[in-house]
């Protein structure tokens, strides 16, 4: 069985999913590159921000 | 003042043969509707995502939903069964079918389900494709 860490299922998630995204919501290989490792940020960045705000929320 | 006519607007081929195909092919095998368009790397690109977050779900002890109980099961449902044949190919393996005990056996139920939700979105690419929606 996989053990990951949660930070870990994060990037993997974010990777995967971007990729996807990428490569279905823009035309050209540059502007999929770019989208993708826009959302790539979003998630990771976005789940770093929640987690501190639910760190702060439950002290 | 001259007028000059319009030009006719340059038609778009049709597309040849059964449209429905790359969608079709893209749901059951993810990243098949693209090779089937040879679009090969984004094709590789799609099926190593899909295939590895299912994998990665699994690997995880996610869980396959295999029966409606309430609507969330429902949803379940629907999102696994976005993956196509894999879904199918795990379910007649008694694959995901042990409940979810740990917080990390939940994150790989989730991983199972986005990755048939993506594999849903890449067959609908695959089919913009093939209909010239998109180059």
């Amino acid at each position: 069985m996989l053990h990951p860490s949660h930070f870990a299922a994060v990037l993997l998630f974010a990777l995967f999913a971007s990729t996807v995204f990428g490569i279905a919501m823009r035309d050209t290989p540059r502007r999929m590159f770019h989208y993708g490792v826009y959302c790539f940020i979003l998630f990771v960045g976005s789940a770093i921000v929640l987690s501190w705000a639910m760190f702060f929320i439950a002290r | 003042m001259s007028t000059t006519p319009n030009k006719p607007a340059a038609a778009k081929p049709s597309p040849q043969g059964f449209v429905y195909l790359p969608l079709i092919a893209g749901w059951l095998i993810p990243g098949a509707g693209h090779f089937l368009l040879g679009k090969w790397i984004r094709g590789a690109l799609l099926a190593v995502s899909i295939i590895a977050m299912f994998v990665l779900g699994l690997a995880m002890q996610g869980k396959l939903y295999t029966s409606v109980q309430d609507l969330l099961d429902l949803l379940g449902v629907a999102g696994d069964l976005g993956s196509g044949l894999l879904y199918f190919l795990c379910r007649s393996l008694g694959l995901g079918g042990q409940p979810v005990q740990t917080t990390v056996a939940d994150y790989g139920t989730k991983f199972i389900v986005v990755a048939g939700l993506l594999n849903i979105i890449a067959a609908v690419d695959a089919h913009n494709l093939r209909t010239g929606r998109k180059s």
